[in-house]
């Protein structure tokens, strides 16, 4: 005789599906439920499933990631250089320092130039802008020229309307617009004065309205601090990049909040990454001391441009207008151009006394201005170029 | 930095190492600052000045200390002899410098011999005293022991453990002036962000797994398209670089004149023959200047369909501007250009048309990207190309002209434009910008 088990049978509504039925206790979470059959079966499932395949998801993510990478190293058919192995040389480039700015009393973290080509703001560790905190890490120029953003260690970003008037006190019609748990690493105003995407030590990016302050749009999966970001040049307007510490750039959708695409080659966290002027790719700068170039339509990395000799990592990158040049700025205290075609190095600067901090071209395309802990901003021209006829060992 | 480090003393390829006389007692293994740059200058197949200034950093972290005038960290590239610091008190060892073994170094040195303390020495010195009060005899005495320690050492060794040691506190605690090369920025990979993701669970490979699958179903390009894409674009745009072609009629930053910017100003009387041509590249590149717009703004106006460019710019003008204002907009782009018997009605295909009209019951600032996107391409494929053909750009072409280069006072030498201009003879007087154009322009300065 086999032992009999007596269960006793509840008529009732199910907790579950709400139908009568004959119910059993079912605890979930140390709460006891009445569940019929059918629903008790379901449940059982489901609990088995999340349990179980944590394992086996983690081994699909990764058969998958494996998998993109098969794909896209499939259409890799030729290297860069190789392509643009029949375009001219650019031979040698002599760039002087034509502006020396040293208003500042401290290092300088960032700048940005003014639509109108001439002006730059740029923020350091004191804010001529008085504000709360010390490290200012970010700032921008609105496209009208009538203001400015910034912010940094205090969380925020906070918009400044300018006034040339000196007995206005600027920090008075400040608008705090954006708030982040963590410091504000960049910050941009897209296409018009009234929207600003803001990056964050937080791992996300946000778009907020000016006027409002309020959150339109906020951007998560990046796997730690977000350091940096850009503005696709596109004719739809719609897409930006980042980049962080989790050694990952990720493109966006800014309507939508998803992540389009992500390139994690990188071997240490992502300063700096900008637009290839098309719009067809974006340049990473690293402490890894390489920069790269990433192609979105080809979905892969496309060129690293790195030399033994440099073993600091690049601290801020941007292209010259035709996308020919890129120029780096790094934590050994010099700027590298680069021949973003052939992969070479056309010029190394120095003059600067410290850390490069940040660097940008004017939007005219006609200098380039870097910042840096020595206090000072450079803004420097190209003065003459030899044409190529002897070639050196340099890059 | 070690890679750099540790391959300079490999005994084969490594800097020529020789015993250094110094005064009267001998170092080994000393090289000099010479020779130090001619090896990273040949190791790494670089300039001179570079590999000075890579020497100069390892110096100035501590990796290369001088044997002889150890108060500054600096690479001389001369004589002047050099060791290669200790692992020991490399900097990536990442130890703490405590204030504790900083008095017990700064009052060694001062009992050794009264009065080489440097200024900031002294002051160091003296508030430290205050700090650690309490356990100052036992920095006195420490420093004693080690003096004693070290007299039974050989003078050369105790010559070189002083220099490293004196390094190790140049690095570490850097005199008033002298750039700190330990500093770093603010603190990254902050605790909130990782602890977000601590927890990998099931949700963060679940998205993992949809963004991969979407991944894989994207479409692709081809590298050599995309890479042959931009050998055409910088091509194209090589010549309006100024950083790589120079501009016309000098660069304002290199010539302090600001004749450039008067010609390219936005909206100007007569644009640069470039600034036309720029306009032939892309339709963005056309819309993005307001001159451009303005003149293709004209020829819509007399194909009579400047109502699509309104449209274009209205919706722009949604998608960027205040939140507040959203519903007034959309109501107002309604008005104009989307109801039936609108003033301006643009010809979107029903489908979209309909699409967008459902849609506008709710209205946020994205509701009419799709009739957006619609008139921009009908814009781009249609009116576009015939712009181009028009006798209006071809004579805006024409009458465009290329400023002549004004002869710089700064440079013997004058500097040939890469962009060839109709008449590269200089002006005899170059006192005045003058930005005269070529054959059949007009005046360039407004």
């Amino acid at each position: 005789m086999c032992d009999q088990t007596f269960l006793v049978n509840v008529f009732g509504s199910c907790d579950k599906c709400f139908k009568q039925r004959a119910l059993r206790p079912v605890f979930k979470k140390s709460q006891q439920l009445s569940y019929c059959s059918t629903c008790t079966e379901i449940m059982a499932t489901e609990g088995l499933h999340e349990n179980e395949t944590l394992a086996s998801l983690k081994s699909e993510a990764e058969s998958l990631k494996g998998k993109l990478e098969e794909e896209r190293a499939k259409l890799h058919d030729v290297e860069l250089h190789q392509v643009a192995e029949r375009v001219e040389a650019l031979g040698q480039f002599v760039m002087k320092t034509r502006r020396t700015l040293k208003g500042h009393g401290n290092k300088v973290l960032c700048m940005d130039w003014c639509k109108d080509k001439r002006r730059i703001v740029s923020s350091s560790q004191e804010h001529a802008v008085t504000m709360p905190c010390t490290w200012v890490m970010a700032c921008a120029y609105a496209p009208s020229g009538c203001a400015i953003a910034c912010g940094g260690l205090d969380n925020k970003c906070s918009v400044y309307p300018l006034t040339f008037d000196k007995n206005e006190n600027m920090a008075a019609k400040k608008k705090s617009v954006a708030m982040h748990t963590n410091y504000l690493s960049a910050c941009s105003f897209t296409n018009s004065d009234m929207q600003i995407l803001t990056a964050s030590g937080d791992g996300t990016c946000a778009l907020w309205d000016v006027e409002s302050g309020q959150l339109l749009q906020s951007f998560h999966g990046h796997g730690a601090d977000v350091l940096c970001l850009d503005l696709a040049p596109s004719e739809t307007g719609n897409t930006f990049v980042s980049g962080g510490c989790d050694k990952k750039a990720m493109v966006w959708d800014m309507r939508s909040g998803q992540c389009v695409q992500a390139f994690e080659t990188h071997e240490s966290d992502i300063n700096s990454v900008r637009y290839y002027p098309s719009g067809d790719a974006f340049a990473s700068g690293s402490d890894d001391a390489t920069c790269r170039l990433y192609d979105l339509r080809a979905d892969r990395e496309v060129a690293i441009y790195s030399k033994e000799s440099i073993i600091f990592g690049a601290s801020s990158v941007d292209f010259s207008l035709s996308g020919r040049l890129l120029f780096a700025g790094y934590n050994d205290y010099t700027i590298n151009v680069w021949d973003v075609l052939k992969g070479s190095r056309v010029s190394i600067l120095f003059g600067h006394e410290n850390r490069v901090s940040t660097l940008r071209v004017s939007p005219d395309g006609t200098a380039f201005c870097s910042g840096s802990w020595d206090h000072t901003l450079r803004v420097r021209g190209m003065v003459f170029r030899f044409p190529v006829c002897e070639r050196r060992e340099d890059g | 930095m070690e890679r750099v480090v540790v391959s300079m003393q490999d005994p084969d390829q490594g800097v020529k190492m020789r015993s250094q006389r110094l005064l009267v007692t001998v170092i080994p293994h000393a090289v000099t600052g010479s020779d130090v740059v001619q090896w990273l200058a040949q190791k790494f197949c670089v300039s001179e000045e570079e590999a000075l200034h890579l020497g100069t950093v390892l110096v100035q972290h501590g990796y290369i200390y001088p044997l002889r005038d150890p108060r500054s960290l600096m690479l001389r590239p001369d004589e002047t002899p050099y060791r290669f610091q200790t692992p020991y008190f490399w900097t990536s060892t990442l130890w703490p410098a405590a204030e504790l073994d900083y008095a017990i170094y700064l009052a060694k040195k001062n009992i050794r011999k009264r009065g080489t303390l440097v200024d900031y020495e002294k002051d160091c010195y003296d508030r430290l005293h205050k700090k650690i009060n309490h356990a100052w005899d036992l920095v006195l005495m420490q420093a004693r022991e080690q003096l004693r320690a070290a007299k039974q050492r050989r003078k050369g060794d105790r010559l070189v453990i002083a220099c490293q040691e004196q390094t190790y506190w140049l690095v570490n605690r850097p005199p008033p002036g002298a750039p700190n090369v330990l500093e770093q920025g603010p603190g990254r990979g902050s605790c909130a962000a990782s602890r977000v993701l601590m927890t990998k669970g099931a949700d963060f490979y679940k998205r993992e797994i949809e963004y991969f699958r979407k991944a894989l179903g994207r479409t692709r390009v081809k590298s050599s398209v995309c890479l042959e894409a931009y050998l055409s674009f910088c091509g194209q745009r090589g010549p309006h670089d100024p950083l790589v072609s120079g501009c016309l009629p000098s660069n304002p930053w290199i010539s302090d004149n600001d004749a450039y910017w008067v010609m390219n100003a936005p909206t100007v009387a007569a644009p640069t023959k470039l600034r036309v041509e720029r306009w032939g590249f892309s339709f963005r590149e056309l819309l993005e200047d307001p001159m451009g717009r303005a003149h293709f703004m004209d020829f819509l106006g007399k194909e009579f369909s400047g109502e699509n460019l309104s449209f274009w710019e209205a919706c722009e003008e949604l998608r960027y501007g205040t939140q507040a204002q959203v519903p007034t907009l959309v109501d107002a782009v309604y008005e104009q250009f989307l109801a039936p018997g609108a003033a301006r009605w643009v010809n979107i295909d029903s489908r979209t048309m309909e699409q967008t009209l459902e849609r506008l019951r709710q209205p946020h600032r994205y509701v009419l990207d799709d009739a957006q996107l619609h008139i921009y391409m009908l814009m781009k494929k249609d009116s576009y190309p015939r712009f181009l053909k028009s006798d209006m750009y071809k004579g805006l072409l024409a009458e465009a002209g290329i400023p002549l280069e004004t002869k710089r006072r700064v440079f013997p030498f004058t500097w040939r434009p890469r962009h060839s201009s109709p008449s590269p003879a200089l002006l005899p007087t170059p006192v005045e910008p003058t930005a005269a154009c070529g054959p059949g322009g007009g005046d360039g300065v407004a």
